[in-house]
């Protein structure tokens, strides 16, 4: 939950990368690290293994300056991947406001990407969140692999679609970043809606401004 | 079942704590009290300024309370009310306030373990009044900015990770 601190003019947003391990999630973290303004970034917490694996997260606060007499700041989290480190992922989550889902495209890893976002939103609604109501994007990691799995083949099995049932929002939406593609549309007579996605290569940098520019600018909307 | 929602914390919020946390940091001659939310942001500080970064420090409070609610259900307790982190020359003593935010209190060896801890106690009742209607509040409509905040802040967006 976004907070709105009006004693010292602060609003600060929760955003996590979730998905399975070595999907590539601390690396879209140390990617923006990298490359963002060193103005806007605060330091960068990772609390790992030995073996440089997340223990319990990774955190990145980045600053978007002041905005109408608010400062503004997004905190980023990465979750553990590795199965069972369920109990930190849940904390994690608790008070988001946005979420990243990195799947690694490997088709290898088809499977693990499944039962995260099964676990995702398992883990979501014991917060009393509904994936399909919070800001939500995925990315599509490690695209330069041999072995990716096609995009279409990601989407049906990661991103198939929820129903909208709102009838005010039956409305097709198009996908600004994908032009003859829509987030919103009607599919055999009933309105689905998918996250937007993204196609990424986070060890080169590919791809993980767009994911965080759609996902931040999603969260601020729920702020208007 | 809901997406998130936002929460506010006003000037008024805002003086009705410090006063409780001078009275604190008088009282228990301890050097900074920290208000921490249970998502990891820092909603307060009184006293010395930190020479730490306080942002980071707020995320590793929370994630240091929620593991350890963990490891207290793990033995059949609710929750570890209060975390003591003992230094060399600095400790920190950790207190949960109504299950919402966390009073973090920065000592040394100018005072006692045993006096934070009961002045501590004292401070966390009133402070969870305050915080309980707070948090009530959200019951009505959530806070909004103002028209325009989010075209500026996009803009912001694009510019910063464009």
């Amino acid at each position: 939950m976004s907070l709105i601190n009006y004693a010292s003019r602060e609003i600060n947003c929760k955003l996590v990368y979730y998905g399975p391990g070595l999907g590539g999630k601390t690396t879209n973290l140390e990617y923006i690290y990298e490359k963002v303004a060193p103005a806007a970034k605060g330091k960068m917490i990772s609390l790992a293994t030995e073996t440089e694996r997340t223990l319990f997260f990774d955190f990145l606060p980045v600053d978007l300056g002041t905005i109408r007499g608010f400062k503004t700041r997004f905190h980023l989290y990465t979750v553990p991947g590795q199965v069972y480190y369920n109990a930190s992922r849940k904390l994690i989550l608790k008070g988001v406001d946005g979420v990243v889902f990195v799947a690694d495209s490997q088709i290898e890893r088809m499977e693990a990407n499944v039962e995260s976002m099964q676990n995702l939103y398992d883990n979501l609604l014991q917060h009393g969140y509904d994936l399909t109501r919070i800001p939500f994007a995925v990315q599509y990691n490690k695209r330069d692999l041999p072995n990716a799995a096609p995009i279409d083949e990601l989407q049906e099995n990661l991103n198939p679609g929820w129903p909208v049932e709102d009838s005010a929002r039956q409305k097709a939406v198009a996908d600004p970043d994908r032009p003859g593609q829509y987030l919103v549309e009607e599919v055999d007579g009933t309105w689905i809606e998918r996250a937007p996605y993204f196609e990424a290569v986070a060890t080169t940098g590919d791809g993980v401004f767009d994911t965080l520019r759609a996902i931040s600018k999603l969260v601020l909307k729920t702020l208007g | 079942m809901s997406g998130a929602a936002s929460w506010s914390f006003g000037e008024d919020d805002a003086s009705r704590i410090q006063l409780v946390l001078d009275q604190l940091l008088r009282e228990a001659d301890a050097r900074t009290a920290l208000i921490v939310d249970r998502t990891g942001q820092m909603l307060a500080t009184r006293g010395e300024e930190p020479t730490f970064d306080p942002v980071a420090f707020a995320s590793l409070t929370a994630a240091d309370f929620s593991a350890n609610d963990q490891l207290a259900r793990m033995l059949g307790e609710t929750e570890f009310g209060a975390l003591f982190h003992q230094g060399d020359r600095e400790s920190l003593y950790l207190a949960d306030v109504a299950r919402r935010v966390i009073l973090v209190v920065l000592f040394d060896n100018r005072t006692t373990l045993g006096l934070v801890k009961l002045r501590v106690r004292g401070v966390v009742e009133s402070l969870s009044e305050l915080f309980t209607e707070m948090f009530e509040r959200r019951d009505r409509p959530a806070p909004r900015v103002e028209a325009g905040f989010v075209g500026d802040a996009e803009d912001e967006i694009d510019k910063l990770f464009g």
